[in-house]
């Protein structure tokens, strides 16, 4: 069962009480952007086997959206954070890299492999 | 229904949904004309079984009030609140109350909801918003038990829920 702390409400919520928002951070391409980086917005997603920024709401408690960091293969959560922000805070993306040096995530978590 | 757990629908309770800006001190300032209380803080109900107000959520509160002081109330918000963002609404008809007590009204919870309900964990004055089996619900513990409110419209599911909960829930309580 994944279990996250909704960063409003202080909650332990389990997935039954969440809903699952799909891929965090997605930068908006809109009128006026070339068809290449439209289409990126609109269909490209992220899969990785390992930790994936992803959006949550609490849709069956204090009904806020947020941002958690979890690995999709041993679903080990390693944070969530508030939805206003562009960017995972520091302290998270220093906790994921510490268990898995190798990690990179767009354009965040420093260099690929 | 055992005598180690009872449900009881409430009828006619007054709510009101208060949203806006909790730190503001015109927002403290009508909850404390209204129910005579404090703002609560994150998951927490100040109050007693009758009335009192609960933290929903960081920009929502719910304030419980006798439902004949309803419209009352609402006019009083509006007058402190007034030229404000905010909201304050009438919600006492659109959810259903009940009431679950006895010594085994936290097995009761604790099977339909996935919430920790150890007394170490879930004690008087919490609050929460969670799932119950199929649908949304929230309860808060006072001095007497338990109150849970959701959607009238789902209000006859969640009785039956509960009650045959409490049926079920016979014997040691297992939160004790």
């Amino acid at each position: 069962m994944l279990i996250f702390e909704c960063p409003y409400c202080g909650v332990y919520a389990d997935e039954t009480e969440l809903q699952a928002g799909g891929e965090a951070h997605l930068k908006r391409f809109g009128p006026g952007s070339d068809d290449e980086s439209f289409e990126g917005y609109l269909f490209m997603r992220k899969n990785p086997k390992g930790v994936h920024l992803e959006r949550w709401r609490h849709s069956f408690g204090c009904g806020k959206w947020f941002h958690a960091a979890r690995c999709t293969m041993t679903l080990e959560v390693f944070g969530t954070y508030s939805a206003q922000t562009l960017e995972p805070p520091k302290a998270l993306v220093e906790k994921i890299k510490a268990k898995r040096p190798k990690w990179s995530w767009r354009e965040f978590g420093g260099a690929a492999t | 229904m055992s005598e180690m757990a009872q449900v009881m629908r409430v009828n006619a309770r007054g709510m009101i949904t208060l949203r806006g800006d909790l730190m503001s001190t015109l927002m403290k300032k009508s909850i404390k004309t209204v129910t005579g209380l404090g703002m609560p803080t994150s998951g927490q109900f100040l109050g007693n079984g009758t009335s009192g107000v609960a933290w929903m959520s960081p920009d929502e509160l719910l304030l419980v009030v006798p439902y004949a002081d309803v419209a009352k109330f609402v006019s009083q918000i509006d007058s402190t609140m007034k030229d404000q963002h905010y909201l304050a609404a009438d919600v006492s008809d659109a959810r259903a109350v009940f009431s679950v007590s006895g010594t085994n009204a936290r097995d009761v919870l604790a099977r339909v909801c996935p919430v920790d309900l150890h007394p170490g964990s879930f004690c008087i004055g919490q609050f929460r918003r969670t799932r119950m089996a199929q649908v949304a619900a929230a309860f808060w513990m006072h001095d007497t038990g338990f109150d849970v409110v959701c959607f009238q419209s789902v209000g006859d599911y969640v009785q039956d829920l509960l009650t045959q909960a409490a049926e079920n829930a016979v014997g040691a309580a297992f939160y004790t």
